[in-house]
């Protein structure tokens, strides 16, 4: 996988990539090359410090390779102007990051605004993104950060990497702080959006039920490698120890391992 | 009179001065803030820098004020007054402002720069839209801590001529007024206070939890658009009233030096001007070396000195006892150095007296200062800071009289050692021979027999340009020759000094009296 050619549909390309932070022992990322492919949902999976949020970060340039090249739509992110390519990145985190200040409505025209748009386009724009990420415009639009919930926050969160409409979207653990029911919620709603927008995502996440259930393929990453790059279904099947030790945790008492795994991909698709 | 009474009657000089004090705090931090916030956002992003120019600030807050008006003044474009007194400011409330922009900034949440910089905001938006915004209370903060500081500092400012509340509290200080000290502390501390509570007013709102609760609630729009009109008319009321002190411009403009007989001297000339038709604008109580400094660079047209202080302290010659000499060979060197004139005699000498009380020297039968000598083993001696250190002072005086005490004489302050004469703390003294506390204290002067103090005679200095462009000033100080005995002098001072009365009133019977 790692040596197969860049095919024209990747949007994303890791070519032995190779980071070290300064004054840390061993790399982070460490020889990894990957192919991100157009529409796909790419969930990078993995324990806290293998490397995945490193290996997201690559991708917009807010980190660039100690080694090796990473490929945006073929170019070599550091030719990337990178105000450029962030914008046309969207970037959602576990925190939220909205600007305390800014009202919701401006928090989700922050990158329209920076690009330019006329206000009246930048108005409708909003609108329309905060209903598809299901908070009604005419409640919300005007309340600040501290004002919502979590679950609210984070909905905000998305409609602002959305905003301008981004090909590429970059999720870190954008429903990790939540509670079990608020994040079931948001979790069936993003894959329900993924459907309708088709957009390539990179999903970082260490939960193997989220990993299941939005991804189009699971990356399983371990001490700053990808051992395991398969569907849902090839993840559930894997010898490879990793998965095997991911797909136990799923494993209530007495229930058939090929059962739950249809479920999940009929839920994904 | 109490204090309340003095303030009611001077509310017009008082709100002058609060002008003043409120301008310098205003410009010197209108000043830190452009050069300290900018210096704080480049720490932010030079990290390297932030230690040493953190740790050069700290350092300079530690600098006591007047030691760095000390260093002030002799720079070049520095010298005395306002300038001065806004470079010292503005060093002050710099740590403040730096410090704070710096806490503020980094105080941002990780998380939301993060986003700002993924959504692919350049540093300069960064800046303006989320760090500045969000560091704002924390920067007000320190720079409501600089203003409160400064207010403080401002006071000291008086002392190298820029002016400000401090006028008061010095000159109440040096005679004594618990009025005056009041009526320039006093007004001090409310602009301290004021300025604490409006920059605290003003930090609340830029609070982001505030401004939420805010945006909810309308109705107070009026009430704090009323408040922010009074705050803008009384600062523009006292801005405009520090102006027009300034702004009518005087035909000529008298200094003085920072002591009572010197105000009284300056305020002699400035009246007799006046009497001439002249338009005077008085910048007196000028300290150190700040009044020549002030003369020589044209921002006075003249003040009264005395020859033994020119000789030694501007031109550094050693000392010389011949008046005539010396009086000569300062206006000589005046004429050539500085482009001044100095005047005619006043008729009088402020030089050293060695004082003992009246009753030791009746009893001992002491007239001059070798009759005390076989004396002085028994006596302690209190010496002013002044005497102590001065080339004229102390150490050749001991030598020149062969004197030796029983211990090594108390270094005090100045108006404190005739006191301590007077109540039988010290035994000799060393005073100004024109003080009005020698009468009142009914102290005895001992004769200089051996002549080793220099002559101070006391002259006025003028700017030969400004004599040049009005020729009754050349007449007014001619007409002054000679016209002040050292017993007037005496009596003159103690009015002021002893009676607390106002030096132009103290003046203005002399004149009467004198018939001019």
């Amino acid at each position: 996988m790692s040596s197969a050619p860049s095919d024209s549909s990747a949007v994303v390309s890791f070519r032995r990539v190779t980071y070290a932070a300064p004054g840390m022992p061993a790399p982070i990322i460490d020889d990894l090359s990957l192919e991100i492919r157009r529409g796909e949902t790419l969930v990078l999976l993995g324990e806290s410090g293998c490397g995945k949020t490193t290996t997201l970060r690559l991708i917009n340039r807010l980190l660039v390779p100690t080694a090796g090249e990473v490929l945006v739509e073929g170019k070599d992110t550091r030719e990337w102007d990178a105000v450029g390519l962030r914008r046309r990145t969207g970037y959602v985190i576990q925190e939220a990051g909205l600007f305390p200040h800014f009202t919701v409505e401006r928090n989700v025209a922050l990158v329209p605004t920076l690009e330019g748009w006329d206000e009246e386009r930048v108005r409708v724009r909003v609108q329309e993104l905060l209903r598809l990420v299901g908070l009604e415009p005419e409640r919300f639009a005007a309340r600040f950060p501290a004002e919502l919930s979590g679950g609210q926050r984070q909905r905000v969160g998305v409609a602002r990497a959305l905003a301008a409409d981004p090909p590429l979207l970059l999720m870190d653990e954008p429903f990790g702080a939540l509670d079990p029911l608020t994040r079931a919620a948001l979790q069936r709603e993003f894959a329900a959006l993924q459907k309708r927008l088709g957009k390539t995502t990179v999903f970082v996440t260490h939960d193997v039920r989220e990993a299941l259930m939005l991804g189009t393929r699971v990356a399983l990453m371990s001490a700053g490698r990808i051992v395991l790059l398969d569907t849902p279904g090839g993840f559930l099947d894997s010898d490879e120890p990793h998965a095997r030790a991911y797909r136990d945790t799923l494993l209530p008492p007495g229930e058939s391992l090929s059962g739950f795994a249809t479920e999940t991909q009929r839920h994904g698709e | 009179m109490n204090p309340f009474d003095f303030m009611l009657r001077n509310w017009r000089e008082i709100l002058s001065l609060t002008g003043e004090h409120l301008a310098l705090v205003a410009v010197s931090t209108a000043i830190a803030l452009t050069v300290g916030i900018p210096t704080g956002l480049l720490l932010t992003r030079r990290a390297s820098l932030k230690r040493p120019v953190l740790a050069v600030a700290n350092v300079l807050q530690t600098v006591p004020s007047l030691a760095l008006f000390g260093f002030l003044i002799p720079l070049p474009f520095v010298g005395i007054g306002a300038r001065a007194a806004i470079i010292a400011l503005v060093l002050y409330a710099l740590l403040p402002v730096i410090r704070n922009t710096v806490t503020g900034v980094e105080g941002v949440e990780r998380s939301v720069r993060e986003a700002a910089v993924a959504m692919g905001m350049t540093d300069a938006q960064i800046l303006r839209q989320v760090e500045l915004p969000l560091a704002a209370p924390v920067i007000l903060a320190g720079v409501r801590v600089a203003t409160v500081i400064s207010v403080g500092v401002a006071t000291i400012a008086a002392a190298i001529g820029a002016g400000g509340l401090g006028t008061y509290i010095f000159r109440g200080l040096r005679q004594y007024d618990n009025n005056l000290i009041l009526a320039g502390a006093v007004p001090a501390a409310l602009l301290a206070l004021a300025a604490d509570a409006g920059i605290g007013l003003l930090e609340s709102r830029l609070d982001v939890r505030r401004r939420i609760a805010r945006s909810r609630r309308k109705g107070s729009a009026l009430l704090r658009r009323v408040v922010w009109a009074a705050v803008a008319l009384v600062v523009v009321a006292c801005g405009a009233l520090a102006l027009r002190s300034r702004a009518g411009r005087a035909d000529v403009v008298v200094g003085s030096k920072d002591f009572t007989e010197s105000v009284i001297l300056a305020e002699m000339l400035a009246q007799s001007l006046e009497a001439r038709g002249l338009r005077v604008e008085r910048r007196y109580e000028l300290g150190g070396n700040l009044a020549h400094d002030s003369l020589v660079a044209g921002q006075i047209d003249a003040y009264p000195e005395y020859t033994g202080t020119s000789l030694m302290a501007i031109l550094k010659h050693p000392p010389s006892t011949d008046a005539r000499a010396v009086y000569e060979q300062v206006k000589r060197e005046y004429a050539e150095r500085f482009d001044v004139e100095v005047g005619p005699p006043l008729g009088f000498e402020d030089t050293f007296a060695i004082l003992v009380r009246g009753d030791d020297a009746r009893r001992l039968n002491l007239k001059t200062i070798s009759d005390a000598t076989r004396f002085a083993p028994k006596w302690r001696a209190g010496f002013g800071q002044d005497f102590m250190s001065r080339k004229d002072g102390y150490e050749g005086f001991a030598r020149a009289y062969d004197l030796q005490f029983a211990e090594r004489p108390r270094e005090m302050d100045l108006s404190l050692s005739y006191r301590a004469l007077a109540s039988g703390g010290v035994d000799i003294i060393a005073g100004n021979s024109t003080d009005g506390m020698i009468a009142t204290l009914k102290l005895v002067q001992l004769e200089d027999d051996r002549h080793y103090f220099p002559p101070y005679e006391a002259v006025f200095l003028a700017r030969r340009d400004t004599l040049a462009r009005l020729p009754q000033m050349r007449e007014v100080i001619q007409k002054l020759a000679g016209a002040v005995s050292t017993d007037e002098m005496r009596r003159l001072n103690f009015e002021v000094d002893g009676n607390k009365r106002p030096a132009a009133d103290v003046v203005r019977e002399w004149r009467q009296s004198k018939g001019l």
